[in-house]
């Protein structure tokens, strides 16, 4: 099912079966290039699909952006362990809604790469971890293993090509660090959801001591196309070591909000006027988050920009999991702030002394100050402190729940000077009436 | 890969093995890094982020207590960005933390104190309120205070790693991340404390020693736990002749920081109401308390009188008494009385070991060997059970040296968990399934083998015949009830053994048959309770008796003298491994002289000449004549261990392997010592029945 019109700007690469009817279904997979790119694969040899995947400059897309095929490439294939494939679903970032319709609308694409995955590294069993609120794409997805099962397309002896591969989904009990993938791993294995010390990385020791294949959701997704048109028709579609296409989530302040299949390298501005259909009711825009709420915020002024890996590394954001969340005129920044630092404090998993305690410090003095119980020199100690957690962290949760913050604080002063000395926040009435409207 | 790894830390020269991590190398050189999660011997964390440190051409603060060091590493601990992030972590830490030091048991002794103090800011800038956990009681011993928690999972580890008995986890998250207990609301577990002693801060306390005292106001005193064999040391806290605390925070002895409950918690029975303060002599059928002098005079009255006559004299020592007491104790039935009618409760078949490995060296293994040798074969015994630390040892070889861990028990036991290969052997079948063993064990590079009283006389050579042919080196440990009993053993406590096992020309009365004698005229039993298990056969017989305790023996008594425990006398113990160490007097209690203070002035009453009664004296006769004992008086004398040399000789006479038999004490008794300790009595009490479904 789709939630929003298609735009006409979209490249269709992975959700080109989207639109078909039964598009979730075997059928319908097969009679549109499904599995041609497992039979080339398994043709293929591992240094050739690497190569493919290398060529294809695809990239992470759970939002770290690590080049994919040199990942891959990490995971000792020859080890005489058994070897895993792990798919993250685990999608939880703010502002991210990508991998459930990739699951929703085109399961058997993602089996596809999986299997593609577990050829390559010579895996034979895999398991996709999926977020634990979503109750019925585990469900969806038990549905798709099934069929695919029982058409012999995981099983025994795949398609008479000798290839065995057994599939499994895995849930969360909904925590947001079991999206960070050793987090995920402890997870998958029973315990406790806390990340693990790197390294060893999980390519080498991962799920139960073993190697282990652990990718994104629409990174595997994208794996059949790079397989079956090879990867230079990939790269082709994206800028110079960001290729292929994102499935960008646009939300917040703007007319037409959805998840579109944009090029990667799309300008930011053109994203939000031509595909997002322009601001909600003629505001001006105040801010964006590019890539979910992890990443450091961006002033309108500084959105004329191609939304790749590199050129967000550059202006010091990220590209992260594409969730790009648009904020007009009457948002109030420090709100916005304190909602995210809500979030991370919520889910900081407690294991490390400065994400656990920043995290509730800061949420606590950001509702004070929202609230009108702001005093001078608090904004410079929200910077302070968020710096004191950024870089210092176990994992990486501390660093996305620290650099939005430091973003805030630096580049919207005025909105904490607003709110000083017992001062009602000045948007609460704009925010009011733009609902009312 | 060279040998050593050259690097530079804060500028100073620093080569260390390959793998060291940087917090250690830096400790090499006397350069504190501070941590509170990193714990020596315990599963790496890095969840303090105190110890974080500048790494020359990396970008970003590195974990000292993680990073391996790498050759020409340039590494900073003390630059301005190091010393802001460590403020920043304290008070990070702080926030939440309700730093209610002035009442906390652990003030003064905290790290997170000496932290702050060291590396924290003067002032909190946190004005936001503090998350706050109503304090829980887990167990009678364990006290668990949610805020003050660090979360550096030293507890957690120590239980699952070092006990192995994953009894503590973490549930809830972020802030509200709490440690919990691993049934809901309680503790089930060995009671050890080590989760307690482990904790950095206030968060976990002890039963026994919260709000009683502040850590500066006791003196502390290093002596040996008088319950198991195993012969920890323990620290006590001693306040105002009050035992508040045991505990072993610097590290000394065997046992390094391991206790049990019983080492941890279990004097009290020191302080018990029951203890006997006054002598007592039996008056018209009615034991009445009387003077130190009248109850001399009784007894050594008595002694000259029987001794006089040619009567009968039965004796039966101790397995808690010191080394110098039961040598006395030997002396003066020997010389004083004329009478080789001596004996004591023997729990093991330590003569016949010993005569099976004559003209062998090093056939005896240490404590440390435990931890050390590459394979362990434990034969019938509980060892989690009743010989915690040897347990402890073993589990910790297993997980820092991955040795190989054999068991052949008559039930499950806990060195299962981590055994290459462990069978259920019924009583009797115990050498046919060790022989079952032979192909495994004999690939091994080395072994120990531990055994308890169910492998005696016959079978004990047997083993060794095993041992032997497997044609790698074997060390045996002879498991023992208690803390000197092989002391006991040594010091010559047998009717037909002296001092170092040297053979009595005519030897006198079993401990069985002391007891069993219809005409025996005295029978003087020092530090043990005989009558507990076995009937009394003479009627007529006047029974001496010192003992802390009004025991079933003492009930029986003509004269009691009140004795003091070995936490109230020097001297020294020698353990199960035969490992001698030295006995502090942490205090006195009223009334009550030392079992050596007794004998002494009995022998000077008596006018019979046995050599002085001072422990220091004595010691040095025993290393003089009692063969193995012959050990470095510096490090006895410093509180160190000293193993003594085997016997190496055959061990003439008879053993009667029917008189051998253990106690079968568990974790939570202790004889009857355990009897009179209000923390063994209250954990046997506690909810649950771990142990009911555990014992073999």
């Amino acid at each position: 099912m789709l939630y929003n019109e298609p735009s006409p700007l979209e490249v269709k690469i992975l959700t080109k079966r989207f639109t078909l009817p039964n598009s979730q279904s075997l059928d319908t997979y097969l009679a549109n290039d499904g599995f041609k790119a497992f039979f080339k694969a398994i043709e293929m040899s591992p240094e050739q699909i690497i190569e493919e995947l290398k060529i294809s400059a695809l990239r992470g897309r759970g939002g770290a952006g690590f080049p994919t095929g040199l990942k891959w490439s990490f995971v000792p294939r020859n080890s005489p362990k058994p070897k895993y494939v792990i798919v993250n679903a685990d999608e939880s970032e703010p502002g991210t809604c990508k991998d459930r319709l990739l699951m929703e609308n085109d399961p058997h694409q993602l089996i596809e790469g999986i299997l593609i995955g577990g050829r390559l590294v010579d895996a034979h069993k895999g398991f996709i971890y999926i977020r634990g609120e979503f109750r019925y794409l585990i469900t969806m997805m038990d549905r798709a293993i099934e069929e695919a099962y029982k058409r012999g397309y995981l099983g025994k002896n795949i398609q008479g090509t000798g290839f065995d591969f057994d599939l499994y989904t895995h849930t969360g009990a909904g925590a947001y660090e079991c999206g960070e993938e050793t987090a995920l791993l402890d997870s998958i294995e029973g315990k406790r959801g806390v990340p693990r010390m790197k390294p060893p990385f999980p390519a080498v020791v991962g799920a139960w001591q073993s190697p282990t294949l652990l990718s994104n959701v629409e990174t595997f997704s994208a794996v059949p196309f790079i397989i079956r048109d090879g990867g230079a028709a990939f790269a082709a579609l994206g800028t110079p070591k960001n290729g292929g296409t994102r499935m960008i989530c646009l939300s917040g302040h703007i007319n037409k909000p959805g998840v579109y299949e944009l090029p990667v390298g799309f300008n930011l501005l053109r994203m939000i006027y031509e595909v997002g259909g322009g601001m909600r009711n003629g505001k001006k825009l105040k801010a964006v988050v590019p890539g979910g709420s992890s990443c450091p915020l961006l002033k309108a002024e500084e959105c004329d920009i191609p939304m790749d890996f590199d050129t967000l590394a550059k202006i010091k954001s990220m590209l992260g999991s594409g969730g790009t969340v648009v904020l007009d005129e009457d948002t109030c920044m420090v709100k916005f702030a304190h909602r995210i630092m809500k979030f991370y404090a919520h889910e900081s998993c407690g294991w490390c002394i400065p994400c656990r305690e920043g995290t509730t410090w800061l949420r606590k003095m950001l509702e004070r100050f929202h609230g009108g119980g702001g005093q001078t020199g608090d904004r410079e100690l929200i910077g302070e402190l968020s710096k004191n957690m950024l870089g210092r962290t176990f994992c990486a949760l501390g660093d996305a729940a620290a650099m939005p913050t430091i973003s805030i604080v630096e580049k919207w002063p005025e909105d904490f000077e607003a709110h000083l000395n017992g001062r009602a926040c000045p948007y609460e009435h704009a925010s009011e009436m733009a609902m009312q409207r | 890969m060279s040998d050593v790894i050259n690097l530079t830390i804060d500028g100073r020269a620093v080569t260390a093995a390959p793998g060291t991590l940087i917090i250690n190398a830096a400790k090499q050189v006397g350069i504190e890094i501070p941590s509170f999660c990193y714990y020596d011997g315990l599963a790496l964390q890095a969840a303090c982020r105190m110890c974080l440190v500048e790494v020359d051409k990396t970008p970003k603060l590195q974990v000292a207590c993680t990073l391996p060091i790498a050759e020409g590493m340039v590494v900073h601990t003390d630059s301005p960005l190091v010393r802001e992030a460590r403020k920043g972590m304290v008070e990070f830490l702080l926030t939440n933390h309700p730093l209610d030091c002035p009442v906390c048991d652990k003030g003064g002794e905290c790290e997170l104190q000496d932290m702050t103090f060291r590396y924290g800011a003067g002032e909190s800038r946190f004005q936001e309120q503090k998350v706050h956990v109503e304090e829980q009681q887990w167990s009678p011993v364990v006290f668990f205070d949610a805020p003050r928690c660090i979360l550096c999972y030293r507890c957690v580890r120590i239980c699952d790693e070092g006990m192995g008995m994953n009894a503590l986890g973490v549930i809830n998250r972020g802030v509200h991340a709490e440690i919990a207990p691993n049934r809901f609301d309680h503790l089930e577990c060995d009671e050890c404390g080590m989760c307690i002693d482990i904790c950095p801060v206030g968060a976990l306390t002890s039963g026994m020693y919260r709000y009683k005292t502040r850590p500066w106001e006791m003196h502390h005193v290093g002596t040996i736990c008088t319950h198991c064999s195993n012969g920890c040391k323990t620290t006590l806290g001693v306040r105002n002749n009050q035992i508040i605390r045991g505990n072993n925070r610097d590290h000394s002895g065997i046992n390094g920081e391991f206790l049990c409950i019983k080492g941890r918690y279990a004097f009290d029975f020191v302080h018990s109401p029951e203890r006997l303060q006054s002598p007592m002599v039996r008056k018209n059928g009615k034991l009445e308390p009387v003077s130190w002098s009248e109850a001399l005079s009784t007894v050594a009255r008595k002694f000259k009188e029987v001794k006089a006559r040619g009567g009968k004299f039965g004796v039966i020592g101790s397995n808690h008494a010191s080394n110098e007491e039961n040598y006395y104790l030997q002396k003066f039935a020997r010389e004083g009385l004329g009478t080789h009618n001596i004996d004591h409760h023997r729990t093991g078949d330590l003569p016949t070991l010993l005569d099976a490995l004559s003209g062998k060296t090093e056939a005896l293994a240490t404590t440390a060997d435990l931890y050390t040798r590459k394979a362990i074969l434990v034969v019938a015994s509980d060892l989690s059970q009743q010989h915690s630390f040897l347990a402890f040892q073993i589990r910790a070889n297993y997980r820092h040296h991955g040795a190989h861990i054999y068991t052949v028990t008559p039930g499950p036991v806990r060195e299962q968990h981590h055994a290459v290969n462990s069978i259920i052997a019924q009583p009797g079948g115990e050498l046919a399934a060790v022989e079952s063993l032979r192909d495994q064990l004999k690939a091994e590079a080395e072994l120990v083998i531990l055994f308890g009283d169910a492998i005696k006389g016959d079978a004990v050579r047997k083993l060794v015949a095993f041992g032997d042919s497997l044609g790698i080196p074997v060390r045996y440990v002879c498991l023992l009830d208690y803390s000197n009993s092989r002391g006991a053993s040594d010091m010559g406590l047998a009717p037909n053994l002296g001092p170092g096992y040297q053979p009595v020309a005519d030897a006198g009365l079993a401990y069985d048959e002391i007891l069993a004698a219809k005409d025996l005229d005295v029978l003087w039993v020092v530090g043990a309770n005989p009558l507990k298990r076995a009937a009394f056969g003479s009627e007529q017989a006047f029974v001496v008796v010192q003992e802390m305790f009004l025991t079933e023996t003492a009930q029986r008594a003509d004269v009691i003298f009140p004795a003091a425990s070995a936490y109230e006398k020097n001297g020294t113990v020698t353990n199960v491994c035969g490992e001698v160490q030295r006995l502090k007097a942490g205090l006195q209690v009223m009334g009550t002289k030392s079992d050596l203070e007794i004998m002494g002035l009995l022998s000077k009453e008596m006018g019979v000449n046995i050599g002085m009664w001072s422990h220091e004296k004595i010691f040095e006769e025993i290393r003089g004549k009692v063969r193995g004992y012959n050990v470095p008086l510096s490090i006895v004398a410093t509180g160190g261990a000293v193993q003594t040399t085997a016997v190496n000789g055959r061990v003439a006479g008879s053993v009667r392997p029917e008189l051998i038999q253990s106690a079968g004490d568990t974790l939570f008794t202790s004889g009857s010592l355990g009897r009179y300790s209000k923390t063994l009595s209250s954990v046997v009490e506690a909810p649950g029945a771990l142990y009911s479904d555990r014992r073999p």
